[in-house]
């Protein structure tokens, strides 16, 4: 490469001689792909062997499990793909709902203030994290599994300080809820099947995320933070404004789903969400996200969130023996892996020598 | 407040002396947390032992059934000016070395749950050998005698899962469903074991206690699965919690019941939404564990004749729900 840039005049003796792939291959190479073909292979199968599994109303059961983890996971794709991660993804969600309740519960404050106050909190964390990771050069990996600890431990620790319990005090008749219930957690029926109105706020985020990482500046930023830091800083790129805003953005996503469910199940249990985490990051993984940064996209996490939904829905859909469940899901996930990565190999195969 | 918990409890233990220490608990009041400072002892019955004594368990953090166990020993700690040390791990080898801690630093006693006997048993007898009295609460019915443990303060999980399950039964109950939400504990799969025994047809379904949602798209997808289902059977009250949702929202007609209590399934209860709990008091298990090691430190007493005290199971429903809610919401029952 560095050869082409030293010696200009090779350069149009170079495209000349460029494979050009042909529609199907330039298809097959984007990072979604694979994983679309992972999740419509499993899709037959669940549809073959789990009568179940048929129904309008299953698919949105599905749809729905899919993007309590997805919603996340559109954050945390991006964050990988900006060459971060973030273990801290799944307490945060947790945190969100805790300080929310217990906040409005002992001072009986109107709930939306405590939304607002838990959405600071929340990006405060995902700025503190971006901060230590940019400031210190220490592996996110290790910063994040800092914050996670401590929040893991803060949950139970000031829960059980606030309330005297681990969980927190029913809050559904509380002042403010029902707006809030109906922004985050309510439902409605179309036709046969009910909707959950986080299936419509995932495919909202999935397209605001595509939008950004395909279309604007912000999204080139990303992509070069995560390829190569070094050299998008030299281009100009603010590499660490762009890793701030990405923990920001994990931070937020988490608070979103933190607010789901506690108006979805009106009390929170100070010791869920641990565990999550990984889910987020092999939804990323298996939609064709790198482990290393810099490649993926916004549609390829969503179909990994799906994948997963999928997955472990329809082994109980399709009556499996539940001892087993983790050994199938474990299968599953490899085999989307691999026809993942098999598609893609096929379609960055060289076919011209 | 004093007669409905000793009526029960009698109606449960069958043991005289059980009967007398848990109306003691009452008298001397059933709020833990109102007041913090001091470990003189509360009522009459206080005395400045200035033991301290060790409870090590297998909680997984942020579990409110956990909670209770401790309200229980912290206020029998406190009548009896009792230092108590807490510590917790849901691994087996860890809470072996938990014990061990708590042998080195010479506690006069040790409170312990045997979720894993096998891997505890070295830890206790090791207690045994420092002549530091044990005993078991809350799991480990079947073998607290071999690893050497002096008492034993629980519930039958397999008896609480066979009443259960020939409860429904009577009630008209054809297809259970039992909702194992922590894979691999011995406890659990007793219960279901026992409900199964009751009830043939019931199948067993794994889910992640941990995720509220992905426990509720598991039961919502498990029931649009098989119809048939006509009870649900939940061990813990969160979980129950969940359950009613994937009914509300599958449009099935299953009633559920689920083991254990906690405010919110208590209220439950009583708006008819759960049919009942099977409750294994664990207020009364962390209460008993602590003050019988007192008993045994300060007077040579033996509670339960050689045989287990049983904390449960006990039923709470329609019937008794009035009498039961305040003290659920005072996170003693």
């Amino acid at each position: 490469m560095s050869q082409t840039t030293q010696t200009p005049p090779a350069a149009p003796a170079e495209t000349s001689n460029r494979v050009t792939l042909g529609w199907s291959n330039r298809l097959l190479a984007r990072p979604e792909v694979g994983a679309l073909v992972a999740a419509v292979v499993i899709f037959v199968f669940f549809l073959a062997v789990a009568p179940a599994f048929r129904s309008p109303g299953s698919l949105f059961t599905v749809l729905y499990q899919s993007s309590t983890i997805g919603i996340v996971a559109v954050a945390v794709g991006m964050l990988m793909i900006g060459g971060e991660f973030d273990l801290s993804a799944g307490v945060i969600v947790t945190t969100a709902g805790l300080v929310n309740a217990m906040f409005c519960y002992q001072l009986g404050i109107n709930l939306w203030v405590g939304a607002l106050l838990s959405l600071a909190f929340s990006l405060a964390l995902g700025f503190l994290n971006g901060y230590l990771v940019v400031r210190t050069g220490i592996p996110s990996f290790l910063i994040t599994l800092g914050t996670f600890f401590v929040l893991q431990g803060a949950n139970l620790g000031v829960t059980k300080l606030v309330t005297g319990s681990v969980s927190t005090p029913n809050i559904n008749q509380m002042a403010g809820y029902s707006s809030l219930d109906a922004v985050f957690a309510s439902s409605f029926r179309v036709g046969t099947v009910t909707v959950e109105v986080t299936v419509l706020w995932w495919l909202l985020f999935v397209v605001l995320s595509a939008w950004i990482l395909q279309r604007t500046k912000v999204g080139n930023w990303i992509y070069a933070s995560g390829g190569n830091a070094d050299s998008a800083r030299a281009v100009g790129v603010p590499v660490r404004k762009v890793k701030i805003g990405l923990f920001m953005t994990v931070a937020f996503l988490g608070w979103f789903v933190g607010m789901h469910t506690l108006y979805k199940f009106d009390t929170l249990q100070a010791g869920n969400g641990i565990g999550n985490e990984f889910l987020y990051i092999i939804a990323a993984v298996v939609g064709g996200t790198l482990l290393t940064g810099g490649f993926g996209n916004a549609l390829g996490v969503a179909i990994g969130a799906f994948i997963f939904g999928m997955t472990s829905l329809g082994i109980v859909y399709a009556g499996w023996d539940p001892n087993w469940f983790r050994a199938f899901l474990g299968v599953m996930l490899l085999l989307a892996v691999m026809v993942n990565l098999y598609v893609k190999k096929l379609s960055t195969a060289r076919k011209v020598g | 407040m004093t007669l409905p918990r000793a009526r029960k409890s009698a109606k449960v233990a069958g043991v005289a002396t059980a009967v007398a220490l848990v109306a003691a608990a009452c008298s001397s009041g059933g709020a833990p947390s109102t007041s913090a400072g001091g470990t003189g002892g509360g009522g009459g019955a206080g005395d400045n032992s200035g033991y301290t004594f060790a409870m090590v368990t297998h909680e997984t953090p942020g579990d409110t059934f956990w909670d209770k166990i401790k309200a229980g020993a912290n206020q029998a700690a406190k009548n009896n000016g009792i230092t108590l040390k807490y510590s917790n791990d849901p691994e087996p080898s860890k809470q072996a070395t938990l014990i061990q801690n708590a042998v080195d630093s010479k506690v006069d006693g040790i409170a312990t749950t045997l979720a894993t006997p096998d891997a505890l048993a070295g830890a206790v007898k090791s207690a045994a050998s420092a002549n530091i009295p044990v005993v078991a609460f809350n799991s480990g019915i079947d073998q607290y005698q071999k690893v050497g443990a002096l008492m034993y303060f629980g519930s039958d999980e397999t008896l609480a899962g066979t009443t259960a399950g020939k409860r429904i039964t009577e009630a008209g109950a054809k297809k259970p469903l039992c909702v194992i939400q922590a894979a691999g504990s011995v406890a659990l799969e007793a219960r279901c074991a026992g409900v199964k025994s009751a009830a043939p047809a019931t199948e067993n379904i794994q889910v992640n206690g941990a995720d509220d949602p992905s426990v509720v798209s598991a039961l919502q997808a498990k029931l649009s699965q098989d119809k048939s289902i006509d009870y649900i059977v939940t061990l813990g009250a969160p979980i129950a919690l969940d359950a009613l949702k994937a009914i509300d929202q599958s449009g099935s007609s299953a009633k559920l019941i689920t083991f254990d209590l906690n405010q919110d399934a208590a209220q439950a209860i009583k708006d008819g939404k759960i049919q009942f709990s099977i409750d294994q008091q664990p207020y009364v298990q962390g209460y008993l564990a602590v003050q019988s090691l007192y008993l045994y430190k300060k007077n040579g007493n033996d509670i339960g004749g050689g045989k287990p005290v049983l904390t449960g199971p006990s039923f709470v429903d329609a019937k008794n729900i009035d009498a039961i809610l305040p003290f659920a919401k005072n996170n003693t029952r």
